[in-house]
């Protein structure tokens, strides 16, 4: 479905991503794991599109997209919930949930994608005309990522979902993956939770100074001697 | 009586002043960017207005809609050939590319038509009045105060209740993630600009019923819009309107009260320096404007 080959990403001349390539298949969920600096969100900003690829190629179903602007990319079925997880902090969440279902046209698809968002996440049901800039912090990711697939994309891309939540919610974040994953949804999930998030994966990336270093099905990388050593701590 | 008078004339201006407002607040709100030639768009509004009507025999009023769409066009235009250029470059880029547009449009205008003073002699409500009880109210200042109050509403309906709307305001809250939301940004500040244009096109379409237009007839006005802006807060569109309205009525509520007491210091030429001198106070104590950023 995505195919990222060889890619070098560039900010102000400086490259961050150097070279990496990984495979995202329908049905799949595919963690990207690596530590802080390692080019993750750079990663994922760049397949959609708000970066632009120095080298190499992204194609997403049969389609070069490495050219097309956040927008087309979003169209075509790709979205993408930031790590800063930018809630539009003065609207509602209901409006900011409808905001994630801007490209869609018709009103019907919009009311049962909401339904979807508000049976996972009761809470923001919970809370539909609260602004959004007043949710704590968990309920502002569950935003974030229930904003992300207000379109229904073929794919989502999270990016650190579990970040600066506490240790209960990082496993009620991670179990709502799950849940998407069984409902079929195909996701690219980045983490520093990297025992957890390989856990739940069929496959994972991991990425070290810009560069893929490892990858495998999540079994084979939680075994890998090299990554217990760098971060599993064993 | 006198008072209530001038409260009421203020409000008539105040309401033409918020809808010169309203586009300066929304092309800050969605780009963060001044628009120092925003005066010359309305003095733009305010030609077509005039040489429309002169040269068609038709009202003044009749041309507003040849005014709106010179302005949104002229908004659009700048968009695409300047602004967007300007936002690779660096702030300072930024403000002077605008202050730059202003200074090409104002003697453009001065080259096309002159220093002279303008002001259309005749048209169905030049010079008429309403008789209001005590109260005399000059057509031309009630229509534009009605058409004002129009125009804004509709572009507040246009802001808050539509899907286009609410894209804009999610623009101009966080234009990345409203980029992740499918939103075509730049299309997005290209009508915030034709939103601005065509608002102050009007408005020009409407002060030249009553006012002298000139090349830099826009400067007056754009300083009181910088006022009201600051006022109502960066970017805020009711802060736009009440302000607008507010600084209306002190411009006319303070000469009246200054006759009153027998001050010259509260004479009609000290009237703009009280609407600066409220602008100090306000800023001071609340500087995030009346009603906060960007709403
Ligand atoms: N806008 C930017 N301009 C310049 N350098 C940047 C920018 N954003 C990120 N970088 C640099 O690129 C490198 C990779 O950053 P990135 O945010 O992709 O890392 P990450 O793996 O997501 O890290 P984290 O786990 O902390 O989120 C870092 O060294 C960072 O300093
Ligand atoms: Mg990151």
């Amino acid at each position: 479905m995505l195919r990222v080959s060889g890619i070098e990403v560039r900010y102000s001349g400086v490259p961050v991503i150097h070279d990496v390539s990984l495979e995202v298949n329908k049905g799949e969920l595919v963690s990207v794991v690596g530590s802080n600096g390692s080019g993750k969100s750079t990663l994922l900003k760049t397949i959609a599109g708000a970066l632009r690829p120095t080298k190499g190629s992204i194609v997403f179903e049969d389609q070069e997209i490495s050219h097309l602007s956040t927008a087309d990319i979003v169209r075509m079925g790709i979205t993408y919930v930031p790590e800063a997880r930018l809630i539009f902090g003065p609207l509602t969440v209901e409006e900011n949930l409808e905001l994630g279902a801007y490209i869609l046209n018709d009103a019907e698809e919009m009311r049962k994608n909401l339904e979807n968002v508000y049976h996972l996440f009761p809470r923001l049901a919970e809370r539909r005309l609260q602004q959004g800039g007043t949710l704590s912090g968990g309920e502002q990711q569950m935003l974030a990522i229930g904003r992300g697939l207000m379109s229904n994309p073929k794919l989502l891309m999270l990016d650190e979902p579990s970040l600066g939540l506490m240790p209960k919610l990082v496993d009620e974040m991670l179990e709502a993956v799950a849940r998407l994953k069984e409902a079929g949804k195909t996701i690219l999930l980045v983490e520093q939770k990297v025992r957890e998030s390989l856990e739940l994966s069929d496959r994972g990336y991991v990425l070290q100074t810009g560069r893929t270093i490892h990858h495998g099905t999540g079994r084979e990388l939680l075994n890998t001697e090299a990554i217990k050593k760098a971060f599993l701590g064993l | 009586m006198i008072i209530l008078d001038a409260i009421i004339q203020g409000i008539l201006m105040g309401l033409l002043f918020a809808l010169v407002a309203l586009g300066l607040t929304i092309i800050f709100g969605v780009m963060d960017i001044v628009n120092f030639a925003h005066g010359e768009f309305l003095m733009i509004g305010m030609f077509t207005a005039y040489w429309t009507s002169l040269l068609l025999h038709v009202d003044p009023l009749i041309a507003l809609p040849t005014s709106a769409i010179v302005g949104t066009l002229l908004g659009v235009a700048s968009y695409y050939w300047l602004v967007k250029y300007l936002l690779r470059g660096p702030m300072i880029a930024q403000l002077f590319g605008t202050f730059g547009l202003m200074l090409f449009l104002r003697y453009l205008a001065q080259f096309l038509f002159g220093t002279d003073y303008r002001i259309v002699q005749k048209g169905l409500l030049v010079g008429k009045s309403l008789s209001l009880g005590p109260f005399i109210l000059d057509w031309t200042k009630l229509s534009a105060a009605i058409l004002s109050l129009f125009a804004f509403t509709l572009v507040y309906y246009l802001l808050h209740r539509t899907k286009l709307g609410r894209a804009l305001r999610a623009t101009a809250l966080n234009k990345e993630a409203a980029s992740y939301m499918g939103i075509k940004t730049d299309r997005m500040n290209a009508l915030a600009w034709a939103i601005g244009g065509g608002t102050v096109g009007i408005a020009g379409g409407l002060l030249v019923n009553f006012w002298y237009v000139y090349p830099t007839v826009g400067l007056l006005f754009v300083m009181i819009a910088f006022a009201s802006v600051a006022l109502g807060g960066f970017g805020s569109i009711k802060g736009a309107f009440f302000a607008g309205v507010i600084i209306g009525m002190i411009e006319m509520l303070f000469p009246v009260l200054g006759h009153l007491i027998g001050s010259d210091f509260l004479g009609p030429h000290f009237k703009f320096t009280l609407v600066y001198f409220a602008y100090f106070i306000i800023v001071v104590l609340r500087p995030q404007g009346l009603f906060g950023w960007k709403h």
